[in-house]
């Protein structure tokens, strides 16, 4: 072997490598990725600023949602929903198309790279492509005035980190099934729908029936909002909440990387 | 054998009950080329996965470059040029690319790979088609392409699972030139093969496998020498007579096989049997004289024939 090949160099980055090819893979779609990240909350903050919040506010004023115009009472909780499917859509696709479609990860993995480096890697390149959706989003909301520059920046890592501890659970959840059609119409129906609707969304948990709420509760969306909301006005939770907030997604966030490295070693090596 | 490159003693690999690879002990020497011979489900590719130090075995012990591949994967795998039996190159990427990003997981720099690259394509023969998308290659230019990735990192170790199957006639001649060329600087050559053209040709030393164990090993001489005779004579009677003739054959050469279509006769002078045969007033319908080859071997061992 005369090429010059350092595997410790390869052991600290190999993520990296991955994560790069994924972003390259991804960069081919740039335009869609564009036109959706733009489109997206172009069509919500007219429909909900224009259409549903004024009806909302004509109804209740702004007792409901604590005093916050209604569009900016959901921004953070769309924010967060944008996080999410996009590291969905990055961390499901790619995981069934590497192990099943097309068995890309084989190839990656016969090389010195392991089965943990691909699963970090797919992990960090669907957390740049969050990322990215959620600047986009950020920005809309600020020409929309619907936040102020400032604190509320913080609305953009929040909306990550709940983004990223659903990913991360997605990502093991990719790498375990066998049968990836069934996967797809759970996935849609039993999860994002309903995760999206009963997460506080679109009026606070609290006004729901309590049998309705421990939906939320388990929900990486609900405490990326509350958590959205408190940084970006003032909405009134306690520092304990904060706490249980931030605690709960990087917990979730640790325990779906554990997994998924684990699943992804465990299946390569079969 | 002193210093394997790579050893097994014992390997074994189940799948759920189903045992794929039944304790299974081999050696490769620095330098040589060593073949796997066996029919479909042999258990070969299982074997090359374990070697490629990707896939777990279930018991044995296993070294390359005298380290265990489950410890020391990706050590081990630095070492390695992978042609796994299904290419699985990436499809949305050009030729050029395939390589470049694969050069990548080594840690390679980018101008080690570029250069590099020129001389992979120079050796896939595939030149013309440097900035075309991998999906609109032939099969036949998508295994080249295979092969070349294998090398890329400059292995010392190459692990090549059926690499010609899907060649046309001229493209394996050139890889077995090719790879013959690789022996010569020094790789280790580890191949599968159904072809017993291509191992006769590649290997200096082989295993027969059926069911996942190993049936016998040896050099494809002395396999020949060993369990066939030195020629062999094919008769064909028809398919209704084979069987009537047959009693009659067995008593006339060292062994015979008979097979659907035809009998095998094993013998040390073929031609002087045809006679006898025919002077005993049977006449066949096609007769043909050949020297023993590894296909003889494998009907010896198994009863069965390398290609069904
Ligand atoms: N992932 C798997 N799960 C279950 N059984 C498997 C798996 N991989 C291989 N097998 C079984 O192990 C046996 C050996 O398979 P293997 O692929 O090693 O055969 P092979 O000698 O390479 O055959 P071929 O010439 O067809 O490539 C077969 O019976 C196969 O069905
Ligand atoms: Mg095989």
């Amino acid at each position: 072997m005369n090429a010059g090949i350092d595997v410790p160099t390869i052991e600290r980055f190999g993520a990296l490598y991955i994560a790069s090819a994924r972003l390259k893979s991804m960069s081919k779609w740039r335009t869609i990725i564009a036109a959706v990240d733009i489109g997206n909350p172009l069509f919500y903050l007219i429909a909900v600023g224009i259409g549903i919040g004024v009806m909302v506010e004509q109804g209740s004023g702004t007792s409901g949602t604590n005093g916050i115009k209604y569009i900016a009472f959901i921004a953070p909780a769309l924010l967060a929903n944008t996080a999410i499917t996009g590291i969905m859509d990055e961390t499901v696709f790619p995981t069934i198309e590497g192990f099943k479609w097309r068995k890309l990860f084989f190839a990656q993995n016969s090389t010195p790279i392991t089965g943990r480096q691909i699963a970090l890697g797919v992990y960090l390149a669907a957390l740049c492509r969050a990322l990215f959706s959620v600047i986009v989003y950020y920005i809309l909301l600020l020409a929309f005035d619907v936040v102020n520059f400032g604190i509320s920046i913080l609305l953009v890592p929040i909306a990550v980190l709940g983004g990223g501890a659903f990913g991360a659970l997605m990502l093991f959840a990719a790498a375990k099934i066998e049968k990836e059609d069934q996967f797809f119409n759970i996935l849609g129906r039993l999860v994002i729908m309903p995760m999206f609707l009963f997460s506080g969304t679109f009026f606070p948990l609290s006004s729901m029936p309590i049998y309705l709420q421990p939906i939320g509760w388990i929900s990486p969306l609900w405490h990326a909002t509350e958590l959205g909301r408190e940084s970006a006005f003032n909405y009134g939770i306690s520092t304990t909440m904060v706490v249980v907030h931030l605690v709960f997604l990087f917990t979730l966030l640790v325990i779906g990387l554990v997994l998924a490295t684990r699943q992804f070693e465990r299946r390569l090596s079969k | 054998m002193s210093n394997p490159l790579i050893s097994a003693r014992g390997l074994t690999k189940k799948f759920g009950d189903f045992t794929a690879v039944d304790a299974v002990d081999f050696d490769v020497a620095k330098g040589e080329s060593f073949g796997l011979l066996g029919p479909n489900g042999a258990g070969k590719s299982t074997i090359m996965r374990v070697l490629a130090a990707t896939s777990q075995r279930t018991s044995g012990t296993v070294e390359i470059l005298g380290k265990d591949p489950e410890l020391f994967g990706p050590l081990v795998r630095a070492h390695l040029g992978v042609v796994p039996q299904q290419d699985n190159l990436d499809g949305e990427l050009t030729v050029t690319e395939n390589l470049y990003i694969y050069g990548r997981y080594f840690g390679l720099s980018k101008k080690f790979i570029s250069n590099k690259i020129e001389e992979l394509l120079e050796f896939a023969q595939l030149e013309e088609k440097r900035d075309v998308k991998v999906e609109a290659l032939s099969g036949g230019m998508k295994r080249r392409l295979t092969i070349a990735r294998g090398l890329v990192s400059e292995p010392d170790i190459l692990l090549l699972d059926e690499p010609t199957t899907g060649l046309d006639p001229q493209a394996r001649h050139i890889l077995w030139d090719r790879l013959f060329r690789l022996k010569e600087q020094g790789v280790t050559l580890v191949l599968t093969t159904h072809f017993m053209d291509e191992a006769e040709q590649l290997c200096d030393r082989l295993v027969v496998m059926d069911k996942g164990s190993i049936m016998a090993e040896g050099s494809p001489a002395s396999l020949i020498k060993q369990y066939s005779s030195k020629e062999v004579l094919e008769v064909r009677f028809g398919s209704d007579r084979n069987k009537e003739v047959a009693p009659q054959l067995a008593t006339m050469c060292e062994r015979m096989e008979t097979l659907p279509d035809r009998i095998l006769m094993y013998t040390e002078d073929g031609e002087k049997l045809l006679e006898k045969i025919t002077h005993a007033g049977m006449h066949a319908t096609t007769s043909l004289v050949r020297r023993s080859s590894l296909e003889d071997v494998f009907l010896r061992l198994t009863g069965r024939t390398l290609i069904e």
